[in-house]
């Protein structure tokens, strides 16, 4: 009897990377269905924006590659990677701003390095900070969470849906009637005009640690991605690494100067410290390989995100600090390689 | 019954695979009856090919030596049955590459008559280890494990060394294989008793036999026998099931904590490893005069009607087992001499059970879940390496080809035992690339040798010619320094001289 020839192991892999993807979204959904609660439907069009011009741009590009597209459409990294830009984005952001980013994540960031494994750059983030510097203003129009005692104009689904085509609010609004400073701003520029933490919590925005609002979205965020860390699609080490080199800086500062220095707790559910944790950070792409690799670049994630907010220029130095880490990879994963078994030490075979 | 210990070293990653181990031990190890035809590869061994001393037409009997190995590395192949040499000639075996390979070919007569065993030979616990290693050489047996390295010479080689734990491999860690474990069963007095022959012949006072967890009947049967012999020299161990725990390097660092260094051997860190079927072929051996004429092959799989264990004779075609078996159900997609995880895929079931055979997997359908994508260097493929490779930078400089990158990051150390495939989402066969990228490391290590050599001789051709022209240059100029010294009455002498010379001639 005849039979056909394949190669050793003959079983092969239960996982695949689109159903990866496709978890690490699920698991976005509460943190997505927070922020449509506190902020307003644009999170949903912004969301759909992003989408339509990452896989868009995606099919574009695979195409002019001469590579089958659907290759790439199927394994939904380009829907995470909008589906991360969205979260970045504040609900309130004009589509040509939201499809610039999601564009130059998906064409430059990604495929002008050779497409899903060869990107250097975490894509979303690259995106995010190309528009953060060409459109500066679009992206501090944060609303003001909708919470009961917050005084905020809250604009409806018709309006958001012009406001995000348009770029343009309804006559009677202004940009300062429907917009917030984001806690992180409020932070910012109250410690930048010499007043203690304490007075700037004061302000209604703040919330237990960080904005109120956000810090719930922060919960729902955490939530997703424990999911990840217990059905091991992401590891332990990069969303520790972050915390752990954001939040001893943290401590210390606040410990030292509490007047001037936020709390560890505000820094933690500030900004985008828990999305960054357990969804941009962790990209395995553009994130370090092994263990002691990925604790490593989290820990310089978590220090740059401090280092920024504390003594830099911009309020938020998430995207800045996974770009920079991702700079850093090649050199941790050389300095990081794992003692091959039955070899000295790491030296003898470099 | 004595219990067996758990004292384990660390094993880095591996993986925890379904056993499918209960099918083929439902039954006891039936034996397969003599076949019309016995086909019996010279080469069954690591080394080389042993050299056939019988010839066409020769009627030989069962235990008789048909090939006696030829150099340093070798084992004899013995007749199985009785019957008469038809052919020797190349059929196809199953080697990796489903290669062909010299056979002799025995038409059996049926009546499987053994040869008389040659005098008497002394007990071995009377002989010298060396005299028992040359006893052992003579019994045809290699490692059982399915590295079939000659048995005797692994012992000799071991014997150069300073040796402190032999380890009786008993793991059996890959799915579906059930050989050892039914062996253990059954020949557990058998098994320890090949230990204690191999004790002796290493002069070594403690052998651990390392059974994995999932085998509590192999465990309750070999603690049973153990408690009968009463020897304290030997020592049962339980590892978790855990693949590869059974590879030879991982099982030593599994039980002593010693890593066996790169390009090495377990005897380099005083262990010696071997299979416990080997330890049982050389108790029938020693003990029974029987050569290695016949082993147990689990046959397993969901395209086997009767999954079980057989003991076949070497030289059984896989097809005279399989329909022993019961046959093929449906129609299978694959025959794989192995397990799943490095077994040999084969095109034909008209090759001969070999003395490497452990199993015989017959496969309806390989399952295949997505298409290959590019890798995402997600790192799974390194947490479960159990050489701690980077199987996913391997892979890059493996597409690369670059020779030195994938030297640096130990491709030559990998065991292709195949546990990143198993955990790649990209679904890379990182395996079978290896395995390519090895074999072309292999040519141009081997075609830098032979180009170092041509240099070297082409480097000594010319050195020789320099030095040739460069001593008669110096004898021209000592012969005209001479001349010219000596003048014209001088040189009249040696043309005169050089004139008789030539007359004489």
């Amino acid at each position: 009897m005849e039979f056909a020839r394949r190669e050793s192991p003959y079983w092969s892999a239960r996982v695949a990377v689109p159903s990866l993807m496709l978890q690490v979204l699920v698991a976005l959904v509460p943190a997505a269905i927070a922020h449509v609660w506190f902020f307003g439907p644009g999170f949903i069009f912004n969301l759909l924006v992003a989408s339509v011009f990452a896989v868009g741009g995606e099919y574009l590009m695979m195409l002019w590659r001469e590579r089958p597209p659907e290759v790439a459409l199927t394994d939904y990294s380009a829907l995470v990677a909008a589906a991360l830009l969205a979260f970045a984005l504040p609900s309130l952001t004009p589509w040509w701003v939201t499809a610039t980013g999601a564009l130059f994540a998906i064409v430059v960031a990604k495929h002008l390095y050779g497409g899903l494994g060869f990107n250097i750059f975490n894509p979303a983030m690259a995106g995010y900070v190309v528009i953060l510097v060409a459109f500066p203003m679009h992206l501090n129009l944060w609303m003001a969470p909708r919470i009961g005692d917050i005084d905020y104009q809250y604009l409806t689904v018709i309006q958001t849906l012009v406001y995000t085509l348009t770029g343009s609010l309804p006559d009677a609004l202004g940009f300062d009637v429907v917009s917030r400073a984001t806690p992180l701003d409020v932070m910012k520029s109250g410690l930048n005009g010499m007043r203690t933490v304490n007075e700037i919590r004061a302000n209604p925005i703040m919330g237990d640690f960080g904005g109120r609002g956000w810090e719930w979205i922060g919960n729902f965020l955490a939530i997703g991605g424990f999911w990840l860390l217990i059905k091991k699609i992401i590891r332990w080490q990069i969303p520790v690494g972050v915390g752990v080199g954001l939040l001893v800086p943290a401590t210390i500062m606040y410990m030292v100067d509490p007047g001037s220095s936020p709390s560890p707790g505000f820094h933690l559910f500030s900004g985008a410290t828990i999305l960054c944790a357990f969804f941009i950070a962790t990209d395995p792409v553009s994130g370090a390989t092994s263990p002691k690799g990925r604790l490593l670049f989290g820990l310089g994630i978590g220090f740059l995100i401090y280092s920024i907010r504390t003594w830099g220029s911009y309020a938020d130095g998430v995207a800045f600090a996974v770009l920079i880490m991702n700079m850093a990879v090649p050199a941790i994963d050389l300095v990081t390689r794992p003692k091959i078994v039955g070899h000295d030490k790491k030296s003898d075979s470099r | 019954m004595t219990a067996p210990t758990y004292d384990l070293g660390k094993l880095h990653g591996g993986l925890r695979l379904p056993g499918h181990k209960a099918a083929s031990t439902t039954k006891p190890i039936q034996d397969v009856p003599v076949p019309s035809q016995l086909i019996l590869p010279i080469t069954q061994h690591v080394g080389d090919p042993a050299q056939p001393v019988v010839s066409m037409g020769d009627h030989v009997l069962k235990g008789q030596v048909l090939a006696e190995p030829d150099g340093t590395l070798g084992a004899p192949v013995h007749a199985s049955s009785s019957g008469t040499v038809v052919a020797i000639e190349p059929r196809p075996v199953s080697g990796r590459y489903g290669n062909k390979a010299p056979c002799i070919i025995i038409d059996c007569d049926g009546e499987d008559r053994a040869i008389e065993p040659a005098g008497n030979v002394e007990h071995y616990t009377r002989l010298q280890p060396e005299a028992l290693l040359q006893q052992i050489l003579r019994g045809g047996i290699v490692g059982l494990g399915g590295a079939v390295f000659p048995t005797a010479q692994k012992l000799m080689q071991a014997r150069t060394c300073s040796i402190d734990n032999l380890i009786l491999n008993g793991v059996e860690c890959e799915p579906y294989i059930t050989c050892d474990d039914m062996l253990m069963r059954e020949r557990a007095a058998e098994t320890l008793s090949g230990a204690r022959i191999l004790m002796h012949a290493l002069q070594i006072e403690s052998c651990f036999v390392v059974v994995e967890s999932d085998k509590p009947e192999a465990l309750h049967s070999l603690g049973d026998a153990m408690a009968e012999l009463g020897d304290d020299r030997l020592i049962l161990k339980q590892v978790p099931t855990i693949y590869p725990s059974g590879g030879e390097d991982q099982l030593v660092q599994l039980v002593t904590s010693r890593e066996v260094p790169s390009g090495g051997l377990p005897t380099d860190v005083g262990c010696l490893v071997q299979n416990v079927g080997t330890a049982a072929a050389i108790h029938d051996w020693i003990e029974n005069r029987e050569p290695l004429l016949s082993r147990i092959t689990t046959v397993a799989g969901d395209g086997i009607v009767n999954p079980m264990n057989v003991r076949a004779r070497i030289g059984t075609t896989i097809a005279d087992v399989v329909e022993f078996s019961g046959g093929y159900s449906e129609h299978p997609d694959h025959l794989i001499i192995g397990g799943p995880m490095t077994g040999k895929s084969v095109s034909t079931d008209r090759v001969p059970l070999v003395k490497a055979t452990n199993s015989i997997l017959v496969v309806l359908k390989t399952s295949f879940e997505g298409r290959q994508l590019s890798c995402i260097r997600c790192g799974d493929c390194a947490s479960v390496c159990p050489v701690q490779l980077l199987p996913q930078q391997l892979y890059w400089h493996a597409c690369a080809d670059d020779e030195n990158k994938l030297r640096e990051f130990g491709l030559t150390d990998c065991i292709e035992c195949g546990c990143c495939d198993l955990v790649c989402p990209s679904h890379i066969p990182l395996t079978a690339n290896f395995r390519i990228a090895k074999g072309r490391i292999q040519e141009l290590a081997d075609e830098k040798a032979r180009a170092v050599r041509a240099r070297e001789r082409f480097e000594a051709r010319n050195a020789r010619l320099e030095r040739e022209k460069e001593d008669r240059d110096a004898e021209l100029a000592r012969q005209k320094e001479s001349a010219k010294q000596a003048g014209p009455a001088a040189i009249a002498e040696i043309l005169k001289r050089k004139q008789k010379k030539s007359e004489e001639d």
